[in-house]
């Protein structure tokens, strides 16, 4: 690590304040597996959607006036009067959705070659703890535009604490600053929305210091042993990553010029009015899973409960699975069951997108219950009788992986 | 032996040029992508909407002065005595800091019109009041760090560089101006 740079004035200052070392062996030198596919992108387009979603806030921020009274049309005027606003704006909106997106995928990631597994335990929490973050930051930031959507989700989502026995009620009026979502309100969630992705950037950076202690795991999710197995970040993963980012800026820039509004509700567009409550209530297509399961239990305090839950018991999910193999390509069965868990994921964010009613209703029931099931019963019993593949010693013994890197 | 070399420098080269290539279209992209950050921050249309503004001269008496606010800052439209146009026009050009003639700051004689910010450091000039400290050439006296302005609104004297400056108007009519 203590390599000394050509550049004496940088020999200088690096002697001294060791960044440009740190750096250089987090960013350049890092010994990276050399198998790794395209699913270890999305951490660094995580990163880089962070990275624009703090500079379009920043600016957003410039000409947002969080007032119950000016908020609604102070975002009119980013989006006609500001130069580019309306491209700001669009950005950080369809920039939430994609960060969820891309999240999401980069958490399957995890699960699917088992990521989460000793010694990447503390790693996967902190993970987890970016995820939350991000669902309070999202959650918050929606309010402030102060349409119907806003108004009536921050009002739903407060709403919660108060399944909380005996406090609830005092709890949910100091949320609020009054008795009910108000101006008060307002300005706290603006002033909490501009504070998370800070303190998201400082879990970042531990995530990626626990990261680099044992390095990234691999599609084989065997440890990596031998010299050969690892190559250098740069250029090859840099690279890499940067191709990631074209890729997605395309992508990203399709739903900002041509489907901004794809991913909201119109309804977002007509003022907020605390008399009247927009027909159907539903959070943003990022939501949907977890909105379900709270609608699909008919008692309040459990709903609220079971919700938390689903997202929680992901901190224990290393115990949970007490399969010694890590990755999915040796473990026939858990791989179905993967799939099986991964659509019944998507089924719940179907549902939850309608009227809870009906078969509705039902369905949801069933995704609820067997997203715990298989966390609760699947996992850990299928570590105990699942007849894994032979996990081969190294990479190069693993047939997926070309001959020529022999 | 030389063979080998030889595709190595080949390849080194294409790999160089691909380097430099990348890189300079990440760069004109990001700067690209850059620039409506950047002009986010400038005045928005309805700020530029605010830009222009009537005014009317109807009821200042000659001698007299008056501020209007355009843009945030102050007009200063004075009408000027027959004596103040003389005085303001005999002075030897070769005198001045920042040589203008008189003529070329107005449209009409009478009518004198400047923004009322000292091109020193921003400060408003006193002089519009008839109680006011005019400074040593009747015109305006900067109380910030004592710049002092003719009749013509040009820079005689202190640390200011240049003439308090003339917007661009026109006369409407007899009595009515429209700024911006």
């Amino acid at each position: 690590m203590a390599k000394k740079f050509k550049n004496k004035t940088l020999a200088w200052l690096d002697y001294r304040l060791p960044i440009f070392s740190v750096l250089r062996e987090a960013l350049v030198d890092h010994p990276t597996p050399r198998n790794l596919n395209y699913w270890w992108n999305f951490g660094s387009l995580a990163g880089i959607i962070l990275v624009i979603m703090i500079v379009s806030g920043l600016l957003l921020s410039m000409h947002y006036v969080a007032h119950v009274d000016l908020a609604f049309d102070s975002v009119e005027h980013i989006m006609r009067d500001v130069n580019y606003g309306w491209l700001i704006r669009y950005i950080h909106s369809v920039g939430a959705s994609m960060f969820f997106l891309i999240v999401y995928i980069h958490i399957s990631r995890g699960l699917y070659y088992g990521s989460y597994k000793s010694p990447r335990e503390v790693l996967w929490w902190l993970g987890i703890i970016i995820f939350l973050l991000m669902i309070a930051a999202a959650f918050l930031g929606y309010t402030l535009p102060w349409g119907q959507m806003s108004f009536w989700g921050a009002t739903v989502i407060t709403n919660l604490f108060s399944a909380i026995p005996l406090v609830g009620d005092s709890i949910v009026t100091w949320l609020w600053g009054g008795f009910s979502v108000d101006n008060p309100t307002l300005n706290r969630f603006y002033s909490l929305h501009f504070l998370i992705p800070f303190i998201i950037v400082g879990v970042v950076f531990l995530h990626i210091v626990a990261l680099h202690k044992f390095g990234s795991n691999n599609p084989t999710g065997i440890d990596l042993t031998l010299k050969q197995e690892k190559i250098p970040f740069h250029p090859y993963y840099t690279i890499k990553d940067f191709f990631g980012f074209g890729v997605f800026f395309i992508i990203f820039g399709i739903f900002i010029f041509f489907l901004p509004n794809s991913l909201g509700h119109p309804v977002n567009y007509i003022p907020a009015d605390p008399l009247v409550t927009p027909e159907h209530i539903v959070p943003e297509w990022y939501f949907l899973p977890f909105y379900a399961i709270l609608r699909a239990i008919p008692f309040k305090l459990l709903g609220v409960l079971a919700m938390l839950g689903s997202i929680l018991i992901l901190f224990v999910l290393p115990w949970l699975d007490t399969c010694k193999v890590r990755s999915c390509r040796f473990r026939p069965i858990y791989k179905q069951f993967y799939w099986i868990f991964i659509f019944n994921f998507i089924v719940l964010g179907w549902v939850g997108s309608k009227v809870p009613e009906g078969h509705y209703l039902i369905i949801s029931r069933i995704c609820t219950a067997y997203y715990f099931v298989h966390f609760l019963i699947i996992l850990p019993v299928l570590g105990m009788f699942e007849k894994t593949l032979p996990v081969p010693l190294n990479i190069f013994k693993n047939p997926r992986v070309k001959k020529k890197y022999k | 032996m030389i063979n080998k070399n030889k595709i190595f420098k080949l390849k080194k080269d294409r790999r160089s040029f691909l380097k430099l290539t990348t890189t300079s279209m990440a760069t004109i992209g990001s700067a690209f992508a850059v620039w409506p950050f950047i002009d986010s921050m400038n005045p928005s249309a309805d700020v530029l909407a605010l830009g222009i503004k009537e005014f009317d001269l109807s009821n200042i008496e000659e001698g007299f002065s008056k501020t209007f606010k355009w843009r945030g800052k102050p007009i200063f439209i004075k009408h000027r005595t027959k004596q103040e146009i003389n005085e303001a026009r005999k002075v030897n050009l070769s005198k001045l800091k920042d040589p203008q003639k008189d003529e070329d700051r107005v449209i009409k004689p009478e009518w004198l019109i400047v923004v009322g910010v000292c091109s020193h450091l921003g400060c408003i000039p006193l002089g519009q009041k008839k109680s006011d400290t005019r400074g040593d050439f009747n015109g305006w006296f900067c109380p910030c760090h004592g710049s002092h302005y003719d009749t013509s609104g040009r820079v005689r004297k202190g640390p200011a560089p240049k003439n308090l400056k003339v917007p661009k108007y026109k006369f409407i009519n007899e009595n009515k101006i429209k700024i911006g």
